[in-house]
């Protein structure tokens, strides 16, 4: 019997989306945008470091439509992946592992992170 | 290494329709994946428009109508049709479960079946499953002992003791959880995945087993176990309603109390 010619089902592109798997390729996701967000807080104390002029610069570009962007998803996936962060810990100590625990704490976790990121916005604007 | 996207053998090209009869009223479409071995052609997605007033309540029903009076070489597995063989396990409107305990009322739209995921294709709905079992195979599920059985009578279970089992007996390895996480897509070949990690924890928490720092000596690997990230797909997914995420983290948690943890 042939089988290395067998097909390999579809995975990604047929399994429906659920709070479950988009929770937790956020929390990912996440993660990578605040290791961006590193490389900007050490640009920012090397433009600090730098002088008054190359500060003043980046804080310009900081402050331009496109650096408030930035600084606002680095903002929404600090509280994300802290919270989601906590989330997972729970879960590793083994509370709310069930499918009512997994909702209400993955729909909390974003709820908050929301709250989390205007008040923050709210305080600087 | 997870590769997100189909190899080319396996993307899948547009199938025959198959409509309905003149003068059906109640009709819903089933778009069914199809592979056959012997074609040499790609997977294709097959749509046949079904009279719901002349078929059984659910999608196993429909599938085997397809099967005896539209297209007789539609190919699937099933058996018992009520929820306890695992047989006719498919990816059903976008998740896994059993065809015959999903009513057709269930799903909105058309009826979209898929095998289950991320498994290698036999025939139209119908995995190869060899690696799944030889997996199962390898965390050894039966009880293992030292002491010598009693010579009169079973090894006895206390009522408190049987309890820890619940939860984890009912597992009718039909696969759905495995086939639904994204890390057993993409780290399958070495992590144990979902259904047989649960398996496992059935055998750990059993009180007669003896063999548990050996099982958890087998589970003490970077890929086993750990490659769990509780994404909770398993759970969601089950259509026994059981927690494969909540065995896997008594797993961890016993792995951790051991150490003194």
């Amino acid at each position: 019997m042939v089988t290395d010619n067998r097909p390999l089902s579809p995975h990604l592109q047929v399994y429906r989306p659920q709070l479950t798997s988009v929770m937790s390729i956020s929390h990912r996701i996440t993660g990578l945008l605040l290791s961006l967000g590193m490389v900007m807080v050490t640009a920012w104390v090397v433009a600090l470091a730098a002088g008054p002029e190359a500060f003043a610069s980046l804080n310009e570009l900081l402050a331009s439509p496109v650096g408030l962007v930035a600084l606002l998803l680095w903002t929404l996936s600090l509280f994300y992946h802290l919270l989601n962060g906590i989330r997972h810990l729970f879960w590793d100590a083994g509370w709310m592992l069930d499918l009512k625990g997994a909702y209400a704490s993955g729909w909390a976790v974003l709820v908050l992170t929301v709250i989390l990121t205007a008040i923050v916005w709210g305080g600087l604007l | 290494m997870a590769e997100f996207r189909l190899p080319k053998n396996s993307r899948i090209s547009k199938g025959k329709h198959h409509p309905a009869p003149d003068g059906a009223k109640n009709v819903k479409t089933f778009r069914v994946y199809r592979w056959d071995p012997d074609s040499g052609e790609n997977p294709r997605v097959d749509s046949y428009d079904i009279d719901l007033d002349d078929c059984g309540p659910m999608v196993l029903d429909a599938v085997i109508k397809i099967k005896n009076e539209i297209d007789p070489t539609l190919t699937f597995r099933r058996s018992c049709r009520e929820g306890i063989c695992g047989s006719c396990a498919f990816n059903i409107d976008g998740t896994n479960t059993l065809a015959c305990t999903k009513g057709i009322d269930e799903v909105k739209g058309d009826v979209k079946i898929y095998p289950l995921p991320h498994m290698p294709v036999v025939k139209d709905l119908v995995p190869d499953l060899t690696h799944f079992y030889a997996q199962y195979a390898s965390i050894r599920p039966w009880l293992r002992t030292q002491s010598p059985a009693p010579p009169d009578k079973e090894r006895l279970q206390s009522p408190e003791d049987r309890k820890h089992i619940d939860g984890l007996y009912e597992c009718i390895l039909c696969a759905c959880c495995s086939t639904a996480c994204p890390s057993y897509w993409w780290s399958g070949e070495r992590y144990l995945g979902p259904a047989i990690l649960l398996q496992a924890y059935r055998w750990l928490v059993d009180s007669r087993d003896e063999a548990t720092g050996e099982r958890l000596d087998d589970l003490e690997d970077p890929f086993r176990l750990y490659r769990c990230h509780t994404i909770m797909n398993c759970t969601k997914t089950c259509p026994k309603g059981l927690n494969p995420a909540k065995a896997i983290a008594e797993i961890k948690k016993m792995m951790l109390a051991r150490r003194g943890l």
